[in-house]
């Protein structure tokens, strides 16, 4: 069943156009990869879908119902559809991991008190950090932050879980317990949208990989498509130079 | 002797006292609101705000209380406002225009993926800023602003050139008895006080020590 689907989605800054008319769908459970160079306008179009930016034409719908944009209050209920996990984590530094992963769902009164928390705990423990969950963020490696970001970002069941590029800010060693988390997560039946430069990762975790280039989709398929017989020459030049990181 | 004196210097430390904390309950909202000014996105709110600031930091304190005191009567024929009145004005005015330049930096010093992460969450803008923001705020703020609370204990002297009987001037109304050690004694005072500013900013900072960022 379709899930989500993004028509023809357009945004600029200023007098750069950074999405030139982005559309694709997704259905419910599938993982969608979205490869390509520093300043193809990945991070936008992730932006575009959790409304820190708002498209200047196009649309988004979920489960068939356009999002509208017109008062906060709807935007703020449109963000609820999606979570975001940021690449340079932005946990909260004065919370715990627990307290991180609670905070939106106490400000939001989504369940009572005890309940949030043994689900917070759940959370943690699902990203492997039962050990950690009293820690605050400067006692953590990167790893373990991302994964408390990854914890928190899904303690309001979103049906899209975004990640802009989950493992760039780590050293490469810490790399893998976050693809881990990932991976397990699609195990679990979550929608997501990955946004990343790894691309056996993305090749062995992806129902659909998009390659984005210039603000456009160069390129879409299921893994075996896109990364084996790519049909447009610039995924090609770029799965290349994405071989050959020298 | 020293019990005169004490007595005279206390009356005057009571007189300072005041000075200083209704400054401070006046001027910490009032820098607030002032720093929201400064930051808003209505341009000609902000640069009114930011003139204002300017106008303020940039001239003496004791000009500013001497034409609040004087003005009003020297330009409108406005009967005399209480001297303490006139004091508690241009103090509140003066402290809250440096505090919300402090505000601003430490607002501004958050980074945006803070809002952010908080509006992904579904939070409205005040639950950013009151659960995320303001702690931190808080802690990056606290050694500007106890700096600045110290200088205004000592800055409560200048009260004197309209009228407040602040210590010292208690202190000096010795010196026409031949005694300067009233002097050195009103100093104490003001080196107990910071001290205990120092100490209380001090423990405040260790609180928020808990957390980085
Ligand atoms: N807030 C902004 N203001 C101006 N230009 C921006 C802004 N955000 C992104 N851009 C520009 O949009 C382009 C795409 O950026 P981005 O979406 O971050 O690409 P990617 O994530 O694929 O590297 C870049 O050229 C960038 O400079
Ligand atoms: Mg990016």
């Amino acid at each position: 069943m379709e899930l989500l689907r993004v028509q023809n989605l357009k945004k600029g800054f200023g007098s750069t156009d950074v999405l030139k008319g982005v559309c694709f769908s997704l259905e419910r459970g599938q993982v969608l990869a979205i490869i390509g160079s520093s300043g193809s306008g990945k991070t936008t179009l992730l932006r575009c879908l959790n409304f820190l930016e708002t498209a200047d034409e196009g649309e988004i719908l979920v489960n068939g119902q356009v999002l509208r944009t017109v008062t906060e209050a709807q935007i703020r209920k449109n963000r609820l559809h999606f979570g975001l996990v940021f690449q340079n984590f932005n946990l909260f530094p004065q919370y715990t991991a627990l307290e991180n992963v609670t905070l939106a769902p106490t400000m939001l009164k989504r369940d009572a008190p005890e309940a949030i928390r043994a689900r917070g705990l759940a959370l943690l423990d699902k990203v492997g950090l039962s050990h950690k969950v009293n820690a605050y963020p400067y006692q953590l490696s990167g790893g373990q932050q991302q994964r408390v970001a990854i914890a928190r970002a899904m303690a309001l069941d979103p049906e899209v879980l975004c990640f802009d590029e989950p493992t760039s800010a780590l050293d490469p060693e810490l790399t893998g317990e976050v693809l881990r988390v990932i991976r397990s997560l699609k195990t679990g039946g979550n929608t997501m949208i990955v946004v990343t430069h790894e691309m056996e990762f993305a090749k062995s975790v992806a129902d659909v990989v998009i390659y984005m280039s210039d603000g456009v989709i160069e390129e879409m398929g299921t893994p075996e498509e896109v990364f084996d017989c790519p049909r447009s020459h610039k995924t090609r030049a770029f799965l290349r130079g994405a071989q050959e990181p020298f | 002797m020293f019990i005169p004196v004490t007595m005279q210097l206390l009356s005057g430390f009571a007189e300072t006292l005041k000075v200083f904390c209704l400054t401070l309950v006046f001027s910490i909202p009032l820098g607030l609101v002032i720093c929201f000014g400064s930051m808003s996105r209505f341009t000609p709110l902000r640069w009114l705000t930011r003139g204002f600031v300017w106008i303020i930091r940039g001239s003496p304190l004791m000009l500013q209380m001497i034409i609040i005191f004087y003005g009003p009567g020297l330009m409108f024929g406005l009967p005399s406002m209480p001297r303490i009145t006139a004091t508690l004005l241009a103090f509140s005015i003066n402290y809250a225009c440096y505090f919300s330049e402090i505000y601003r930096g430490g607002i501004e010093s958050i980074p945006q993926g803070q809002y952010e992460a908080g509006q992904v969450l579904g939070m409205t803008k005040g639950q950013i800023f009151f659960k995320v923001v303001l702690l931190q705020v808080i802690k990056r703020i606290t050694a500007p602003m106890s700096n600045e609370i110290i200088t205004l204990v000592k800055d409560t002297s200048l009260a004197r050139i309209i009228g407040i009987y602040e210590i010292i001037w208690a202190g000096e109304s010795f010196i026409k008895e031949g005694l300067i050690w009233p002097l050195f004694y009103t100093g104490a005072f003001y080196l107990a006080f910071s001290g205990l500013l120092t100490l209380l900013f001090g423990k405040l900072e260790r609180k928020l020590s808990y957390f980085r960022g």
